[in-house]
């Protein structure tokens, strides 16, 4: 079999403003590790208008191909003209694997290309891995399948799904919880430019005003969180978790419940609802450590819990467990950790 | 302005304890209660609101067990001025593409529509993806996390999207498809007259069927005083079986577990100035902190 001819694993390019959303590039990250498992090419889709600069950043994030298809219609994201230029796409290429960002873009594009190309889709998926599947129905073995696992039932149970017989294999996946591969300069691939097609009936929905702000706070991005629950009791006492995130140079976040609360803003909401994160630090103060509240901050890479009950289920997640009142502790960490950085400086 | 909301009965998913969970990892479904898909009562919200402001009617459909019927009388209560309840055996285990399927073909026998109207996401499975995909099947456009409706006019809408941050302002011909936001509105409760007259109210399956003769009885007692309520199959909808349920359903769920705290090194600090401190160097150490 020559390269040309290989199977492909695509990736829906989602960009904003000339700029590639990072899921997108999180996805070409994922989409790399498995392409080389499984010995397929790496693609992605880029639609829009006067998009061509996006293109090597993507082959320099790891994509081998490029499909670029370029109109003035297609500037702004509209469900049906990008629908109707991804599924010409797919079907004259077959790809066997198809991602998109779980953004309310790639949630509203997604499915209407999945029912398009009568293709099966699991929304919101937290990892994605290959392996094969038997179904005990037809008793028929599938080798290196793409296994789609997410939370359902509220967060409560996890699901692993599969597509056996239908291609591509198609699924949103959330933001923040695939890693990112360093860009490689100069890393080569190819641009292939397709036609899009549009009809006049793609163009039934038309935007007449449109106004995106940016997102105040970006927990995705920082390194350092420190999230506050109900038990930080109030929306005055939040000023101790702010204060411990201005210290470490951190970013706060909360738990739904203490936003219902009305302590916070729901642009803080770490969770199954919320934002996924996965920072170096995670200190959750407060917060009793729900199944929906862990599945957004499992995976960070250390986690401090501060909770005056010892049976909280937060401590399961911990690598540090603090039992204590967080009004006591929160002020010693905070003037302790400047005492070190003091101590350092002076060195 | 006829309107068509999609609403489905779902599982009270924030009442899932531990008891709720079998032995397996699956979910004792039966354990929970069955609710009317929270941001389904804001597509049947809206839908009543726009047929306040310019006439016309709701008709409100759900695939489901025939239990299903419950929510079907609760949009009645609500206002609604029709209800329709789509159910076979053969719809069991559809997965969002099935279920579109089966929809979309129930509401092409509807003469007229001017708006097919979905919550934005059933609680059950959070896919937001039947909404899209029943759009796609009718070919006609869709608008998905709508939250205010600006004008209507003959084959016409405006109407608010939310966009995270921001929003966005579309126009769309109609007939067209909408997905409403959970908090787009506060649905108004069921009114005490209509749950007096539509109390009773039954679809054919809900009725025990032991003697078939005083099943005809009852359901044709019900049909002349208004109370029967619609109820369509696989035939009556035309569809072939292999395209439904569970044959017509590419995903498979291959496996269930239950969600389980990571065990991992953990360490208790005492909340005390030398405990802190020393957890402080540590991750200084470590280059977790700067
Ligand atoms: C479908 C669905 C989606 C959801 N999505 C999310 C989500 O995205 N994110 C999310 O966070 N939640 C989510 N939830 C809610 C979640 O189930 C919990 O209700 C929520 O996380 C609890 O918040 P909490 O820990 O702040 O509050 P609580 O559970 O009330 O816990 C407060 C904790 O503070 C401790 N405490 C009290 N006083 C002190 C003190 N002085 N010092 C130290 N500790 C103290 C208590 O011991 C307790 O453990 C979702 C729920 C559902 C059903
Ligand atoms: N079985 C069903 N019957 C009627 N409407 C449904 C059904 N399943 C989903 N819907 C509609 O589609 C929306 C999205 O559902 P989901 O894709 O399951 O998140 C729901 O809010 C309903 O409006």
């Amino acid at each position: 079999m020559d390269g040309s001819s290989k199977k492909e694993i695509w990736i829906f390019v989602q960009h904003d403003d000339g700029e590639i959303s990072e899921v997108s590039l999180e996805l070409l990250g994922k989409g790399r590790e498995m392409a080389d498992e499984l010995g397929y090419k790496l693609a992605a889709t880029l639609i829009g208008h006067d998009v061509k600069d996006l293109a090597r950043p993507l082959i320099e994030h790891g994509a081998d191909t490029v499909y670029l298809a370029q109109d003035a219609s297609l500037a702004t994201y509209r469900t049906l003209p990008y629908a109707r230029t991804i599924c010409d796409l797919a079907r004259s290429m077959n790809p066997e694997i198809f991602l998109f960002g779980a953004t309310p873009v790639g949630r509203d594009l997604a499915p209407r290309v999945a029912s398009s190309l009568r293709c099966g889709l699991t929304a919101d998926c937290t990892d994605l891995r290959i392996g094969d599947y038997t179904s005990p129905v037809k008793k028929k073995r599938y080798e290196n399948l793409l296994l789609q696992i997410r939370p359902a039932f509220g967060g409560n149970i996890i699901a692993t799904i599969v597509n056996p017989e239908t291609r591509p294999q198609m699924a949103t996946v959330r933001e923040g919880v695939m890693v990112m591969r360093k860009r490689e300069p100069g890393r080569k691939g190819n641009i292939v430019e397709t036609p899009a097609r549009t009809e006049a009936s793609d163009l039934a929905v038309e935007i007449m005003e449109r106004r995106t702000g940016s997102r105040t706070i970006n927990l995705r991005k920082a390194k350092v969180i420190v999230s506050g629950g109900v038990g930080v009791g109030s929306k005055e006492n939040f000023d101790l978790v702010f204060q411990l995130a201005d210290a470490l140079g951190g970013t706060v976040g909360a738990s739904r419940s203490a936003v219902d609360s009305g302590f916070i803003g729901k642009e803080h909401q770490v969770g199954q609802t919320g934002t996924t994160v996965r920072p170096k630090l995670y200190i959750a103060c407060g917060i009793s450590g729900a199944v929906q509240h862990r599945a957004g901050m499992s995976e960070s890479m250390k986690i401090i819990a501060i909770n005056s009950d010892p049976e909280a289920p937060i401590f399961g997640v911990a690598h540090y467990g603090i039992v204590g009142n967080l009004h006591e502790v929160i002020p010693k960490l905070i003037k302790s950790y400047k005492e070190r950085t003091r101590i350092q400086n002076g060195k | 302005m006829d309107s068509i909301v999609l609403a489905k009965q779902v599982p009270d998913t924030k009442a899932v304890t531990a008891d709720a969970m079998k032995e397996d990892g699956t979910v004792n479904r039966a354990a929970l209660p069955a609710i009317f898909n929270p941001d389904d009562l804001n597509a049947l919200e809206l839908a009543l609101r726009i047929k306040d402001r310019y006439g016309g009617t709701v008709t409100i459909m759900t695939m489901g067990p025939p239990r299903a019927s419950e929510i079907l009388r609760e949009a009645l209560y609500r206002g609604a001025d029709r209800a329709i309840l789509l159910a076979d055996k053969r719809f069991a285990a559809s997965d969002t593409l099935a279920t579109s399927l089966t929809l979309s073909a129930a509401i092409r026998k509807l003469e007229r529509f001017d708006l097919v109207i979905c919550g934005r996401q059933a609680i059950d499975g959070d896919t937001a993806q039947v909404g899209p995909q029943t759009a796609e099947k009718l070919s006609i456009p869709q608008v998905t996390y709508v939250d205010t409706v600006i004008w209507i006019e003959e084959g016409r809408m405006a109407v608010r999207r939310a966009l995270d941050p921001g929003y966005e302002i579309v126009e769309s011909s109609l007939p067209a498809l909408i997905t409403v936001m959970g908090d787009s509105n506060h649905p108004r409760p069921p009114s005490a007259k209509r749950m007096m007259w539509l109390k009773k109210a039954r679809s054919p399956s809900e009725i025990k069927r032991e003697d078939p003769q005083a099943w005809e009885t009852v359901c044709s007692d019900l049909a002349e005083r208004d109370l029967l309520v619609e109820e369509w199959n696989i035939d009556s909808i035309g569809l072939n079986p292999d395209v439904c349920g569970q044959s017509g359903s590419p995903t498979i769920v291959k496996k269930i577990e239950s969600v389980v705290l990571k065990g991992g090194e953990f360490r208790l600090i005492p909340p005390t100035e030398t405990g802190i401190t020393s957890l402080i160097e540590e991750l200084m150490k470590d280059h977790t902190l700067d």
